[in-house]
């Protein structure tokens, strides 16, 4: 029966109602119902863009056909946004936020409260899955060369979205309250002890007392759940408005939106809706069908997703043996631990995720997509892939004299991708671009 | 008399203003509200920094902790908690003492330069009297706790970070090359009896 009762007076002013005959009675009241229906939402489109979102975003958004699977991460990553932020709300009605009591909390969410497990299980591979997807994500963006012009500030808010979701896991890690927990942010708020002078100030205004402790706990938890989900939720939607402002690159890095057809539709394109659509539904169930997978049979990922020692309760007296920090953070960790020099370690660490920030200025090549690159960014581009699983490895491990020096040569290749950007993009041989997408 | 207000609310002014004396009145009016509404933006920061600092009542509970060392053997290692930091206390013995010169070339700072530690700790053996050792006991690095490796296995430090690798010998002193730039630090304290130290007071 559908919109039978969209206007409280239907069936008072149906003439139709004492005829007897039903059929068309229930035709007509029908007919009548989605005309009420249609009026309501021209009330509402007159006064909230509805259609005009709609056909920006969607229905009469050009995409390159030729987008493949590496286009459906930012939907997926949507998707684990939203994961994340139903299940933190749920942990959130159980867990507490105290030195004594998180602990405890959540053996409680694990054991006692219905379905418990499965919010923090959701919650912990949610993160993980984050990290793969967003790295993935990152990667598409240097193999196709979408952060070049016009997209450089799309790709900017895509890294401070980076930074914040960084930010957001260190933050969510100390809240369980375990060793790892612990002693992980111990080390990262020393961090702050490199800068000259305030440092020391710097670190007890973050910690807000001597050590890690009460204080700290709280307001990271404040952090976690109110203040960077804000952020991230406004820069996502600064991110996807900025993408649909300037167009979506494609692998082949061909700029679809210069050759159209005589009523200004891109010749090389087609609307999202429905074909891409549809498209980024399938990637996101089968993504969904994998994060299942390990959500239900594998949710520690052998260590890699919930640390053993994160299952010890935090003891300031005690560090364990062996400390390593999450997973996707650990390419990062093992720079700084290859660098004997407590300044220059912390230096290097940072300018790693910053120099990310200035790929679009660094790129110097008139093409955009690795199709076309020549054989330098190729061999570039491996290395920086290669040399961050490597470092992502020796920094799970604990060091040894020959992965330090591992770790030192692939800080090396890291670097190097990015400060001699400038001169092997310039001096290779590019490909020719053609104007339009090959078929 | 010509509406300023709406001069300075839009880029088009209603009525164009007549003279260059009125145009330089108003940019200098208008800037002045931006430079203070800037400032009081800023000033307004100020109560959400300051509340992040450690409050009175948690700085209070960083006081001096008295330590009874009566009953200490020898080689015997004893933590105890200052300020929320494991604080170690070390009776050495004879043999780890003169064991303190033998790597003095691999050490980066044997004469105890840097300001880690009171100056009646300012010594060849890091402490008040040379039998007792107290240390913060956190890496310099950034803030693990080293391992204490008495007999020293493989390494030649007495103490291992396991987090970054640092070692640091039977005084606290940091070996070359690792990454912890100074040698661990000893707090203030003070011998208040002949076995009783008092931790966080000169």
């Amino acid at each position: 029966m559908s919109g039978a009762g969209n206007s409280p007076r239907d069936g008072l002013q149906d003439p139709e109602r004492v005829s007897g005959d039903k059929a068309t009675h229930i035709k007509r009241r029908e007919r009548h119902g989605q005309r009420t229906l249609k009026k309501l939402f021209k009330w509402l489109d007159t006064r909230l863009p509805i259609m005009n979102t709609w056909k920006r975003y969607a229905s009469d958004y050009y995409v390159p056909n030729n987008l493949n699977l590496y286009y459906c991460l930012g939907a997926i990553a949507l998707v684990v946004l939203f994961n994340q932020l139903l299940s933190g709300i749920w942990l959130t009605m159980f867990y507490t936020p105290t030195i004594a009591g998180a602990f405890d909390s959540i053996e409680i969410i694990m054991r006692e409260v219905h379905f418990g497990w499965l919010f923090r299980y959701l919650h912990s591979t949610g993160a993980s899955a984050f990290f793969i997807v967003l790295y993935l994500h990152l990667f598409r963006g240097l193999l196709y060369g979408s952060y070049q012009k016009p997209r450089e500030f799309v790709w900017i808010l895509g890294m401070l979205l980076l930074m914040l979701i960084l930010a957001e896991a260190f933050f969510g890690y100390l809240l369980p309250w375990g060793q790892m927990s612990y002693w992980g942010a111990q080390v990262m708020t020393s961090l702050l002890g490199v800068i000259p002078y305030v440092g020391d100030t710097l670190v007890a205004w973050v910690r807000g007392d001597y050590g890690v402790g009460q204080t700290t706990l709280q307001r990271f938890f404040a952090l976690h759940v109110i203040a960077i989900p804000l952020l991230i939720l406004l820069f996502v939607w600064l991110h996807i408005v900025a993408l649909h402002h300037v167009g979506s690159n494609n692998p082949e890095g061909i700029d679809i939106y210069r050759i159209r057809d005589k009523k200004g539709r891109p010749l090389d394109g087609m609307p999202f809706y429905p074909v891409y659509f549809i498209k980024d539904f399938l990637a996101v169930l089968l993504f969904l069908t994998l994060f299942c997978v390990v959500v239900f049979f594998y949710p520690d990922a052998g260590g890699l997703f919930l640390e053993p020692n994160n299952f010890i309760p935090a003891n300031r007296l005690l560090t364990p043996d062996h400390i390593s920090p999450a997973w996707y953070m650990t390419p990062f960790y093992a720079m700084l631990r290859a660098i004997p020099h407590k300044t220059g370690g912390v230096l290097v660490m940072c300018s790693a995720v910053l120099l990310l920030f200035l790929v679009p200025w660094l790129d110097k090549s008139p093409v955009r997509s690795m199709r076309y690159k020549g054989m330098y960014s190729k061999f570039a581009l491996a290395g920086l892939v290669g040399s961050f699983f490597i470092l992502g490895y020796f920094g799970l491990t604990e060091m040894t004299s020959w992965r330090q020096w591992g770790a030192r040569f692939c800080t090396l290749v890291y670097f190097g991708y990015f400060l001699f950007m400038p001169i092997y993009t310039r001096v290779e041989r590019c490909a020719r671009v053609p104007d339009r997408i090959p078929v | 008399m010509a509406d300023y207000t709406s001069i300075d609310l839009v880029d088009q002014p209603a009525t164009p203003p007549s003279s260059s004396l009125e145009i330089h009145r108003n940019r200098l009016l208008l800037n002045g509200v931006r430079v203070l509404g800037g400032v009081g933006a800023l000033c307004a920061l100020t109560p959400f920094i300051a509340s992040w600092n450690p409050t009175d009542a948690t700085k209070k509970t960083g006081g001096p902790v008295q330590v009874d060392l009566s009953q200490m053997q020898p080689g015997q290692k004893m933590t105890v908690e200052w300020r929320g930091k494991p604080i170690w206390i070390i009776r050495r013995t004879p043999a780890m003492l003169a064991q303190l010169e033998q790597d003095e070339q691999l050490l980066r700072d044997p004469e105890s330069r840097e300001q880690q530690q009171p100056q009646a700790a300012q010594n060849h053996f890091r402490s008040i009297k040379p039998e007792y050792l107290v240390l913060v006991g956190l890496c310099t690095h950034l803030g693990c706790s080293p391992v204490y490796k008495p007999n020293g296995e493989a390494i030649p430090g007495r103490f291992f970070c396991p987090c970054h690798g640092s070692q640091f010998d039977m005084a606290g002193r940091v070996y070359k090359h690792v990454p912890a730039p100074t040698n661990l630090e000893v707090p203030p304290y003070r011998f208040i009896q002949e076995h009783v130290i008092e931790i966080g007071a000169i």
